[in-house]
């Protein structure tokens, strides 16, 4: 038992943070997550990345990955944090693009893996339905072959910045005989341009616009588009899933939210000393800091099983509760930190691009904006809740 | 990185599992804890023979080479056991004192006995008044020719009715809670003018309170450095913590299993309880506190020989967490078992027992929550 890098590790450390350093937009430096960022801002350092060959770390090689282990897949993750990079979109990277190359033909990776390592093409997810959310089996779209096509008919849900989107993947139900609700799933590729394709924003309580109504009213695909084979698009949908699951610990990020609460709180005052010096309020942070070392040693031993092949199993339930879970509580004692800064509605009249002057200082504007967001992290990903069925299910043989 | 034990830290684990499974079985444990003796010098006289007590020893000490992880490995065993033996006073505690400070002729005179199973220490460090700060001593060692005269009152001391040594923290100088003027001493336990008295734990163990009257001890009696010892006790504290971690984690685990088989067998309203979400999902949650406790005691052990800072940055982390973990699993564990866990049959009470009583072993989470806290202010 060693938790020391290697002398590898070591020099790899160093390549990955020269190169941020000389590569990283300065303007975009700690912008990471800011709910006022354009587009273009998103997808800037993807890519970067894709230039280098690094938007996609955990892909197979011949496909466009890096082949780098786990642990410095780790690495690369903790060096992103420290300048708060925004990282490449999980909806080609980490969701469709696996689902493509594990389950698609060849004409699918040649037509779609280029432009989801670039980073030149927006992809957004089509799952959850208004009726389906955790029971993701119960969804209703259907898709009806004629011909050449499938005629897509529904209502998605959720979809994340769907209003940038150049495609979608989407679950469609194909076969609605099927006997059980899992079966008669189709994994169907949608290019959002198509007629019949709707996007409606959801305003969030947060005040922003993150996610969407989507509104396929005969929406004609090409059967090309189908990933796989008919009717098992559950499949691929759970191997999504836990692909999705594998990344969400966010240690390295909340590292760097917690260092950053300690220099709020260094900044803040209380009975006129600094309120890091409030022993309550220096108990709640370095509870956090508890928790999230806990959580950071269970994702180092998740790695090296992973490193030494085991796959991402049920356990990765426990990086999405507890990941989660310390990302909320994290913003919560921010927004406690601030006081009463956090009450002002920062970019309330406009969605984006607010010219307002703002109001109380830079680390309080977006504190209560980012509490509220983050509620959604026990909610999106099958909530804490379905997690802890997975654990009960396939852990503890309940 | 590196979370693989190596074979013969495979073998030392499987050896422990199959003994503690065979020979300390509940039944025998009740009997065993409830007997005059409280403990099995034969099961002792069995972990000398396997090497167990000498395990931690460098091989010039006339140990078997190994280290704070080995120790883990043995102390998780035990944890699933609740075995009751002095491995943590005896061989992480007074053994550390002798590996960081022990002079030649002080490791000669005590490893062997220690390794050999025959010399049984307990560590009096624990005052009536000092709550968890190993600084605050009322007990005093003075000067007298070349030797010591010690008195005082020491608390708790695990394990002291079994030993025939003590490790003793004192005051040779300075004020009740100055952290200058500590000394470590290793006093026979019938030396002339100790005083002890015997009592059980709620864990199973034994402990006594035990008092110095005119102590006199010779001058090879001080370990370390006359006044400045403070930083070696932390040091050996914290290795202490470490191995109670892994022991809690065995214990933990068993508490975890015990509970999830119960709510299989046990039928209320028609079906096994285990079939009801509302306790699935709380012992999910005991599943996930559990893992996340060996994550946390795997990141202290190997933290044991870093720079101070980092070290007792790492242990107060582990000790708060699994502390909370281990009064979480306690409770809940009682919870789902119903009427059944609240009777002494039942051996989930037992581990209960021993999953509370640990928080207030070396600092509670509130304690070392504040180390944490002074710690992190840099």
């Amino acid at each position: 038992m060693n938790l020391e890098f290697t002398q590898e590790e070591i020099a790899f450390r160093e390549e990955v943070r020269a190169f941020i350093e000389e590569n990283h937009p300065k303007y975009l430096e700690g912008m990471g997550n800011r709910e006022d960022m354009t587009p273009e801002d998103m997808t800037a350092w993807h890519k970067i990345l894709g230039r280098k060959g690094w938007s996609a770390p955990a892909w197979p090689v011949e496909y466009g990955g890096t082949g780098w282990t786990p642990t410095q897949r780790y690495i690369w993750s903790e060096e992103n944090a420290r300048v708060g990079t925004f990282m490449p979109l999980p909806f080609g990277i980490s969701m469709v693009g696996p689902v493509i190359y594990t389950f698609g033909n060849d004409a699918q990776k040649q037509q779609h893996l280029p432009g989801i390592l670039s980073g030149d093409v927006w992809w957004c997810q089509g799952y959850s339905e208004p009726g389906a959310g955790s029971d993701l089996a119960s969804l209703k779209t259907t898709a009806v072959r004629d011909g050449d096509h499938y005629i897509i008919n529904g209502q998605k849900t959720w979809t994340t910045l769907a209003q940038h989107a150049d495609w979608g993947f989407f679950l469609c139900r194909t076969d609605p005989d099927a006997a059980k609700p899992q079966e008669g799933i189709s994994f169907i590729l949608v290019d959002m341009k198509t007629p019949g394709v709707e996007v409606k924003p959801i305003k969030l309580i947060d005040g922003g616009h993150e996610v969407n109504e989507t509104w396929l009213t005969d929406v004609r695909v090409p059967v090309e588009n189908l990933v796989g084979v008919e009717n098992q698009g559950w499949t691929y949908a759970k191997f999504l899933l836990a692909h999705e699951r594998s990344g969400i610990a966010g240690v390295a990020r909340s590292k760097r939210g917690v260092e950053k609460l300690r220099e709020i709180a260094a900044q803040e005052t209380i009975d006129g000393k600094p309120l890091i010096s409030d022993f309550d309020f220096a108990r709640k942070v370095s509870q956090l800091e508890i928790d999230l070392a806990a959580l950071e040693y269970t994702e180092l031993r998740t790695l090296a099983g992973e490193q030494a092949g085991k796959g991402p199993g049920p356990e990765s339930s426990i990086l999405k509760i507890k990941g989660t879970e310390i990302q909320q509580r994290l913003t919560e004692l921010t927004l406690e930190a601030v006081g009463s800064y956090g009450t002002p509605m920062y970019g309330s009249i406009a969605d984006v691009g607010s010219n307002q002057y703002p109001i109380g200082p830079d680390y309080a504007q977006l504190s209560a904006a980012t509490y509220f967001n983050m509620r959604k992290t026990s909610i999106y990903g099958g909530s804490n809740e379905i997690q802890r069925n997975i654990i009960t299910k396939m852990i503890l043989g309940l | 990185m590196d979370f693989n034990f190596t074979e013969e830290q495979q073998m030392v684990r499987d050896g422990l599992a199959r003994l503690v499974r065979e020979e300390y079985g509940s039944e025998t444990r009740r009997e065993v804890i409830a007997s005059d003796a409280g403990w099995r010098p034969e099961i002792w006289a069995q972990l000398a023979e396997l090497g167990i007590l000498g395990m931690p020893f460098s091989e010039e000490d006339g140990g078997f080479g190994g280290g704070a992880i080995d120790a883990m490995v043995v102390m998780e065993e035990f944890g699933k056991g609740l075995v009751v033996e002095p491995f943590v006073p005896t061989v992480v505690c007074a053994g550390g004192f002798l590996k960081h400070a022990g002079t030649a002729a002080q490791k000669e005179e005590h490893i062997g006995g220690i390794v050999s199973g025959e010399r049984i220490f307990a560590f009096a460090y624990a005052e009536p008044k000092g709550r968890y700060d190993l600084a605050d001593l009322q007990t005093t060692a003075k000067k007298d020719g070349d030797g010591y005269v010690l008195n005082g009152h020491k608390a708790v001391v695990i394990g002291a009715p079994w030993a025939s040594h003590l490790i003793v923290t004192a005051r040779t100088s300075g004020e009740q809670r100055d952290k200058d003027g500590i000394s470590v001493f290793i006093v026979d336990k019938s030396a002339e003018g100790v005083v002890t008295r015997d009592y059980a734990t709620f864990d199973g163990r034994r402990a006594s309170e035990v008092y110095f009257e005119n102590v006199s001890v010779p001058a090879d009696a001080l370990i370390g450095e006359e006044g400045a010892a403070l930083p070696l006790i932390e040091r050996v504290a914290d290795e202490a913590v470490a191995a109670l971690c892994a022991e809690v984690c065995g214990a933990m685990k068993v508490a975890n299993y015990m509970t999830l088989e119960y709510s299989k067998q046990r039928k209320q309203f028609g079906v096994p309880i285990g079939k009801f979400q509302v306790l699935q999902h709380r012992m999910a949650d005991m599943y996930t506190e559990y893992e996340q406790a060996v994550s946390l005691t795997y990141y202290a052990t190997l933290k044991l020989d870093a720079p101070e800072r980092e070290r007792k940055l790492a242990v107060s982390t582990a000790k708060v967490r699994i502390g909370q973990a281990a009064h979480k699993i306690g409770q809940e564990a009682i919870q789902i078992h119903g009427g059944n866990g609240m009777t002494d049959e039942y051996a989930i009470g037992h581990y209960f027992k021993r999953l509370t009583l640990f928080d207030s072993e070396f600092g509670n989470v509130d304690h070392h929550m504040k180390r944490h806290i002074a710690l992190s202010a840099g």
